[in-house]
């Protein structure tokens, strides 16, 4: 079966530059052009929130330079409401989908799952191709809505209608921006299918000789699921977004009911639910979260066992946990709504479907833990992100305890407790897994290594920073601060919070600044890292076998044959303390 | 490496049990009879304290004393099926066990009807200010409808000038007056776009959405003046959309009632 697909496959290098770097059919080089969107969006992404960030610190400052690069949204250098919203809108918007949903798996996945597999590339390279650039041409549009006239949106990355589909009456930035936003998010939904779609036929129908499925390494497991929660989610995502479109320019009234007097003005809809969108968009949403972290609980379990020189502990287990995080992501949306005005009893189930979910998660932190029980354990810089990693999905993952009790969330919901939650899991645990994976497979795809010491100076400071960040808004959402508040200051009962804000302010600056050593790190070892060997981390998974960086066919002609689990480190009575996944030495 | 990555991590277990003392910002005080959040919420954090520390904790302490000292070896472990069996049951127990003990107060605040002589308040929220509003002295609230919003005549939710039963009711802006020790149900609409009620002292938050009419009940136990903050992103004002609950004795709302009647 697989040798009929491998002659199908055979395709020659393509010559010429558009050919080898633009429009290519190489997994290896679409990982790459996914991986720099990615960080072109971050990039931005960090950069609003430093903006956001500024204004919540010193609410009454105004600074001159900021009111001549932003004369409309910060008038006189003092940020508008309105300005602050948008800013907080396209950084959710860039980091949750352009970074979280595309450098794991489209950056991650695309180059290694298929090497991982003995694959030559993916099943279908032409659809691997477009569902890059799809994903392209929906970056730029959003980045339209960033600058679009009238302002950027102003609903949050969530975007409730009937908020976000009445058009500018209920707000700047709620014309054109807001339609723009859609219109990007509905492209990246089709991008996000195309590229599932691949990812799912690609494991199940191109594995070599010997690779069964529990001999595949968990990152495979992890990117396999994860595509399966993309196909079944994103659909969803795209049919509300194309009903809010129609609401918004279509005349429809999906999402809004009758009688809404808005700005003092009545409007003529009729017949819609708000509530509607709330469960399309979380239908979608809650796997959307597990889309961006389970890749990096994959990369996290790969690194520990490469740099303890230990197997994975309870392979199965954790392929049961990745399995059942992934089906359980299904049933839990309604964990958002618990204050929504849906059924109060569909929330207790959800309560309590939410709260299993707890398990598999628990599980794959115990196997973490015992991975590195009676290890061997080498500090190199990947190594060190997938240490932080396991740090910050427990103190990401147990507040979500709170949070999925129905009555304790009455309190926390819309707090920035929820904020701490989401930030600590997505915003740095799924992040530390793109560092790790960075790391590990930087000296692979570029054949050179990166700075082991800048990186350390990287994590240490990064680790550090984001605790400083983040940790705080536990307490300031116990102390009741809602999200999404440009200025605490109109409320005595949050008096408290502006040492917070600035506490958290500066940190946000220099964990910023931090990350310019590992861009510099990145761009200066492209050309002037020590040269890599094949395995430079003597691991026992496909891509190690083959040169760095792989030739384009990956394996030079020669499709390997896997005699072994994925993770045989330490066994006794081998040669070496691991024994690669294509080598039929008998222990 | 290890020690340092352990020593950072015992910092954090002592940083969180300091920032969680309380002392440094915590719930506003209970006024209401829903005692059973903060008790529910002490005995989560408990639980989750426990869980925090020991996971940060082993994690330090393993990756220091397994770290690579030369001369040692990893040990080919695969698994352990019982340990497997155990933290999983217990995980469950845990979590479950946390989730259906909170039930009760969820059961308590949405499958039970406030009482029957509960004082009746409704809620109109827009963009961005809460209208509130009394039946007044013949317990009935009068017909509204969206034509008759004038908010420049203070007619912000539409009360129609030919219904009598809307003639005494009695309307304010951003302020509720509620009596003391008395059931309250509130109930929840909104003009323009989804809002939130939230009243921190009372522990209760609910969405005003758009099209739907929503009902939730209090009884506040202690006199004082407590904030309204909008709880769900409404637009550029929605950080400075400021209710106040002023919960005032029965004599004082009494008396109040009377000024709002003759005010009119």
């Amino acid at each position: 079966m697989s040798e009929a697909i491998h002659e199908a496959h055979v395709h020659h290098p393509p010559k010429g530059f558009i050919r080898k770097y633009i429009f290519s059919l190489d997994h290896k080089v679409i990982g790459i052009q996914y991986y720099f969107l990615a960080l072109f969006s971050v990039l931005v992404g960090i950069t609003l929130s430093l903006l956001f960030r500024m204004h919540l610190a010193w609410p009454n400052a105004s600074w001159d330079f900021m009111g001549k690069l932003f004369p409309t949204g910060m008038p006189g250098g003092l940020m508008t409401p309105e300005f602050y919203l948008s800013m907080v809108t396209m950084h959710g918007t860039l980091m949750v989908f352009f970074v979280l949903t595309t450098a794991p798996q489209g950056g991650f996945g695309n180059y290694i799952l298929p090497i991982q597999i003995g694959a030559e590339d993916m099943a279908f390279p032409v659809l691997n191709m477009l569902s890059f650039w799809v994903t392209f041409v929906a970056l730029v549009v959003m980045m339209m809505s960033l600058f679009a006239v009238g302002g950027a949106p102003l609903s949050g990355w969530t975007a409730y209608p009937p908020l976000s589909a009445l058009g500018s009456i209920s707000g700047p930035g709620e014309g054109l921006g807001q339609t723009l936003w859609v219109i990007s998010l509905a492209i990246f939904c089709v991008g996000s299918m195309l590229g599932a779609l691949n990812f799912i036929t690609t494991t199940l129908n191109l594995r070599a000789k010997g690779m069964t499925l529990m001999r595949m390494p968990l990152t495979v497991w992890a990117w396999f699921t994860t595509s399966i929660l993309g196909l079944l989610a994103f659909p969803v995502l795209l049919a509300g977004g194309i009903l809010l479109l129609l609401d918004r320019v279509g005349g429809t009234s999906f999402f809004i009911p009758a009688g809404l007097v808005v700005n003092e003005q009545l409007v003529h809809h009729n017949g819609g639910s708000p509530l509607l969108w709330q469960h399309l968009f979380w239908f979608f949403g809650h796997p959307e979260v597990y889309i961006a972290i389970l890749p990096g609980m994959g990369v996290t379990s790969q690194l520990l066992a490469t740099f303890a020189r230990k197997p994975v502990f309870g392979y199965k287990a954790m392929v049961s946990a990745i399995l059942g995080i992934g089906f359980l992501g299904f049933f839990v949306w309604g964990h958002h709504m618990f204050v929504s005005g849906m059924s109060p009893f569909s929330a207790v189930a959800f309560s309590l479907l939410t709260l299993s979910i707890g398990v598999p998660s628990a599980i794959k932190t115990f196997n973490w833990l015992g991975t590195l029980w009676k290890g061997k354990i080498q500090f190199k810089t990947p190594m060190l992100f997938a240490i932080g990693f396991v740090s910050l999905f427990v103190t990401g993952g147990v507040s979500g305890i709170f949070l999925g009790q129905t009555g304790l969330d009455l309190y926390l919901h819309d707090t920035y407790f929820v904020l701490a939650h989401f930030h600590l899991i997505m915003g740095v645990a799924a992040i530390f897994g793109i560092f790790g994976a960075t790391y590990y497979w930087f000296p692979k795809m570029f054949g050179r290594m990166m700075s082991e010491t800048w990186g350390k100076v990287h994590f240490w400071l990064t680790f550090v920073g984001v605790y400083c960040i983040f940790f705080p808004m536990h307490i300031m959402g116990i102390a009741g601060h809602p999200r999404r508040y440009s200025d605490p200051s109109n409320f005595k009962y949050l008096a408290g919070m502006s040492t917070y804000h600035q506490f958290i302010t500066i940190a946000t600056f220099i964990t910023a600044a931090a990350q310019f050593i590992f861009l510099i790190n990145l761009f200066w070892s492209l050309w002037k890292g020590k040269k890599a060997e094949d395995n430079p981390w003597h691991a026992t998974t496909l891509e190690w076998t083959i040169p760095s960086p792989p030739p384009h066919d990956n394996f030079g002609g020669k499709v390997p044959v896997v005699y072994r689990g994925a993770y045989e480190y330490s066994v006794p009575g081998a040669k070496q303390d691991f024994i690669m996944q294509n080598s039929p030495e008998e222990v | 490496m290890g020690l340092a990555i352990a020593l950072v991590l015992l910092l954090l277990c002592v940083a969180s049990v300091f920032l969680f003392s309380g002392h440094y910002g915590w719930f506003p005080p209970l006024v209401s009879t829903f005692t059973d959040y903060d008790k529910q919420f002490t005995l989560t954090l408990i639980v989750v304290a426990v869980v925090f520390i020991l996971a940060q904790l082993a994690l330090g302490l393993f990756v220091w004393r397994y770290r690579d000292r030369g001369n040692n070896q990893a040990k080919h472990i695969e698994g352990n099926n019982t340990f497997e069996w155990v933290w999983t049951s217990l995980t469950f127990v845990i979590f479950i066990g946390l989730g259906i003990l909170g039930q009760r107060m969820w059961a308590d605040l949405h499958f039970t009807e406030p009482p029957a002589d509960a004082m009746v308040v409704e809620v109109t929220a827009q963009q961005f200010q809460w209208n509130f509003r009394y039946s007044g002295p013949d317990g009935q609230f009068g017909h509204t409808d969206p034509k008759y919003v004038d908010e420049s005549a203070l007619n912000f939710i539409g009360l129609d000038p030919h219904d009598p039963a809307g003639k005494d009711d009695i309307m304010t802006m951003n302020r509720m007056v509620v009596p003391v020790n008395q059931p309250v149900k509130v109930i929840l609409h909104s003009k323009d776009v989804t809002h939130s009620f939230f009243v921190p002292w009372f522990r209760i938050k609910q969405d005003a959405v758009p099209g739907m009419t929503i009902t939730i009940h209090f009884t506040a136990t202690k006199t004082g003046e407590y904030e309204i903050p909008c709880a769900e992103l409404c637009g550029l004002g929605h950080y400075k959309m400021r209710g106040v609950l002023d919960v005032v004795t029965p004599q004082e709302f009494q008396d109040w009632l009377k000024k709002q009647a003759t005010g009119q």
